[in-house]
């Protein structure tokens, strides 16, 4: 009777931890306020398994290299980390020629600059903030650093619940994908109406996109279908030159600026999760052992 | 302190150590053959459980604090380079921001365990008390450990946080300044939190001794309530319960290790990945999930009772919430103690857990219907919940027979 009780109290008592785990840690809303929900993407480095695709990082570095760097920064990526391991890989050889095709300032240097090292880091396209919002209308272009853990998805019940279980870390990702897919030319018809009715008001100089806060983005649409060539590889096979194509290669460029360990941190977590359900199943052997000859 | 010392020394050194400084008497004596009742069940397990995350929290923070600056200008990119060049740095580092919750969730469970089981009676008072001030020292120390990543949500959340000092009537902007070092949240902050963010953990672990000291003394309670009558009732500690605690925290340390490495963001607010900026608000900002239920009754009050305005009621409901924790002990004065062998008590204490985490939930919505009055509803269940429901159950209740001992409610199930 006493256990019978004891049972259903510890049935109740774990329900109620699982919920105010689960509960009380909703992610922050992110997404636009119009509520068009990012969908989500087969990452590659998505679940336990998740590793990065080093080609898609190498075309998502192009892309990032070609198009966003001219307005993002990127100030704690250092060149070397383009050659280290669970990233875009490049050899030395690659990362040294192309750090030595940027400029660094350098007060220790002949004229205040030099040709940059892998040591480096990545140059930022503009002197400081006022400098960058001067040359984009006024809206400050983000640093692209940690930007993809910058950015979330509000996932509706019981999705969010399902989170912790899945894992599910990309929420920035996907509304990165979908922001760069998110554009409209002319302000769409779903477009959210004023309090007072009127219709959506796009201010001058800005643009519609479905996914921004508020939809009225400083950023003009940065892609389009075959504005970045990709090289063919070595068996002749060629990735798509589209816009879906560059976003999600790009955005898996940004996860992996964010979170560059993140292949040898899942690694190391599936090592110590099997040794701990291990040693867990010996520990409650050996303590079953101990307690074999006592009542409890 | 209690004397169960079986101890002999077994060699002139331990003999000369013994009459001088009896530190292996005093470890034998309360880590191996102190008698625990043998009926404990796997809540008790979490006891141990956060003197573990203690020690994770103390061993990261103080490597965390080799590679940390507390300055405002460098604080969320140091940060980053712990994630990102020091050796293991992203493992240490998520290990210590997992397991602020993970202490939580521990410290929590921990609670509702003694509150179920009635720890909180005579004689274990005082152990309940410095066990509601660790929880409080507890908290302080989170919320400052917060703000050092120096991201959005550390700057706003210690901004709304510190505001509440302003309700204080007369002295309360001042002591709000002295807080902050500042009219607000700047480098002054940051740098007294990280301060008080590295010494707190120690003051923590001199309670927990305290704590531990004053469970030494009545002994463990246990889960049917009754106290121990002889040696039969018991098990000495050391291996039983060294065996099931080791156990225990093995098993808690499996949830905790999907956090770090599979999820290590997961529990954190994406908000935190922008570098604090005073000069853009977030559209939503949240305490972190360990504060909420506290949180909401702050909020809850968004009224004025006669000449309180609704802030200074909201600071005074959320003192309220915790002082009821340290009065319990004389607000329920059942002598039962356990909730097994209370049959109406039982059910309230349920809905009790169940609208802690309603609290929890409300916490992180915005200010907004229905919240706000689900908010009220909830807050005032809290406050019914010891100063009414306690006392009044106290009287009215029946509660069932008990056993007559530890060992014979131990028979009675075997036999079951």
């Amino acid at each position: 009777m006493i256990g019978a009780m004891k049972m259903n109290m510890n049935k109740l008592i774990i329900a109620a931890a699982a919920l105010v785990v689960g509960l009380s840690m909703a992610p922050v809303a992110q997404a636009a306020e119009a509520g068009v929900q990012p969908e989500r993407q087969a990452w590659s480095f998505g679940g336990i398994f998740g590793t990065y695709d080093t080609n898609q990082l190498q075309r998502g570095f192009q892309v990032f290299r070609e198009v966003c760097s001219s307005c993002h920064s990127a100030h704690l990526i250092s060149f070397r980390n383009l050659m280290e391991e669970g990233g875009p890989e490049f050899s030395e050889a690659q990362v040294r020629a192309l750090a030595a095709e940027y400029e660094v300032a350098d007060i220790t240097a002949d004229g205040g600059r030099r040709p940059a090292v892998p040591a480096d880091r990545w140059p930022s396209p503009f002197a400081n903030d006022q400098e960058a919002r001067d040359a984009n209308g006024g809206a400050l272009p983000p640093d692209f650093s940690v930007l993809a853990k910058a950015r979330g998805v509000k996932d509706p019940f019981p999705t969010w619940i399902f989170n912790y279980f899945t894992g599910y870390q990309e929420g920035g990702v996907d509304y990165i994908h979908a922001l760069l897919n998110g554009y409209h030319e002319e302000v769409p018809e779903s477009a959210p109406h004023g309090t007072d009715g009127e219709p959506f008001q796009l201010p001058e100089g800005k643009h519609y996109n479905d996914y921004f806060p508020g939809h009225a983005i400083g950023m003009a649409p940065p892609l389009a279908d075959g504005v970045v060539s990709y090289a063919e590889s070595e068996d002749g096979q060629s990735v798509p030159q589209t816009l879906e194509q560059y976003s999600t290669d790009v955005a898996a460029f940004m996860m992996w600026m964010a979170e560059p360990h993140l292949v040898s941190r899942k690694q190391t977590g599936f090592a110590v999760l099997i040794f701990l359900v291990l040693f867990a199943g010996l520990m409650y052997g050996t303590k079953r052992k101990i307690w074999a000859g006592i009542e409890h | 302190m209690s004397e169960h010392s079986t101890y002999v020394p077994g060699n002139a050194v331990e003999k000369w150590l013994d009459d001088r400084l009896p530190v292996v008497r005093f470890a034998k004596e309360h880590l191996m053959d102190f008698p625990t009742p043998k009926n404990l069940n796997y809540w008790w397990t979490f006891g141990a459980i956060l003197v573990m995350c203690l020690g994770v929290q103390i061993v990261t923070g103080i490597i965390l604090a080799m590679h940390y600056t507390p300055n405002v200008a460098m604080a969320f990119d140091s940060v980053e380079h712990i994630r990102r060049d020091v050796n293991g740095g992203r493992i240490i580092q998520a290990t210590h921001a997992v397991g602020a919750s993970m202490f939580f969730i521990a410290l929590y469970i921990h609670m509702f365990r003694g509150l179920f089981y009635g720890s909180y009676k005579a004689p274990r008072e005082i152990l309940w008390i410095l066990g509601v001030v660790i929880f409080l020292l507890t908290t302080a120390t989170a919320f400052m450990g917060y703000i050092l990543p120096w991201g959005q949500m550390s700057f706003w959340g210690a901004t709304v946080i510190s505001n509440i000092f302003t309700a204080i009537p007369l002295v309360g902007e001042n002591i709000k300044q002295l807080v902050l070092g500042g009219f607000a949240v700047g480098n002054p902050t940051l740098n007294r939190f990280f301060s008080l963010h590295y010494l707190l953990p120690f003051i923590i672990a001199a309670v927990v001794a305290l704590h531990i000291w004053a469970l030494h003394v009545p002994g463990n309670n246990n889960p049917v309530g009754v106290d121990v009558k002889d040696s039969r009732d018991t098990v000495p500690f050391h291996p039983y319960y060294t065996m099931k605690d080791l156990y225990g925290m093995v098993l808690f340390m499996i949830p905790f290790a999907w956090f770090v490495f599979f999820a290590p963001d997961i529990l954190g607010h994406a908000d935190n990945y922008i570098m604090a900026n005073a000069q853009v608000t977030p559209a939503h900002i949240v305490p972190e999930w360990y504060l909420l239920p506290f949180y909401t009754i702050l909020r809850a009050i968004d009224f004025n009772i006669l000449f309180i305005d609704s802030k200074l009621g909201g600071v005074i409901a959320m003192g309220g919430a915790m002082a009821c924790l340290l009065v319990v002990p004389w607000l329920d004065t059942s002598k039962v103690r356990s909730g097994t062998f209370r049959p109406m008590f039982k059910w309230f204490y349920g809905l009790f857990v169940l609208n802690f985490i309603g609290l929890a939930y409300l916490g992180a919505q915005e200010a907004a219907e229905p919240y706000t009055t689900l908010a009220k509803v909830c807050t005032a269940y809290y406050f019914l919940y010891f100063l009414v429901i306690l006392p009044v159950l106290s009287r009215i209740e029946t509660p069932k027979p008990l056993p007559t001992s530890i060992s014979e409610s131990v028979l009675g199930k075997a036999h079951a």
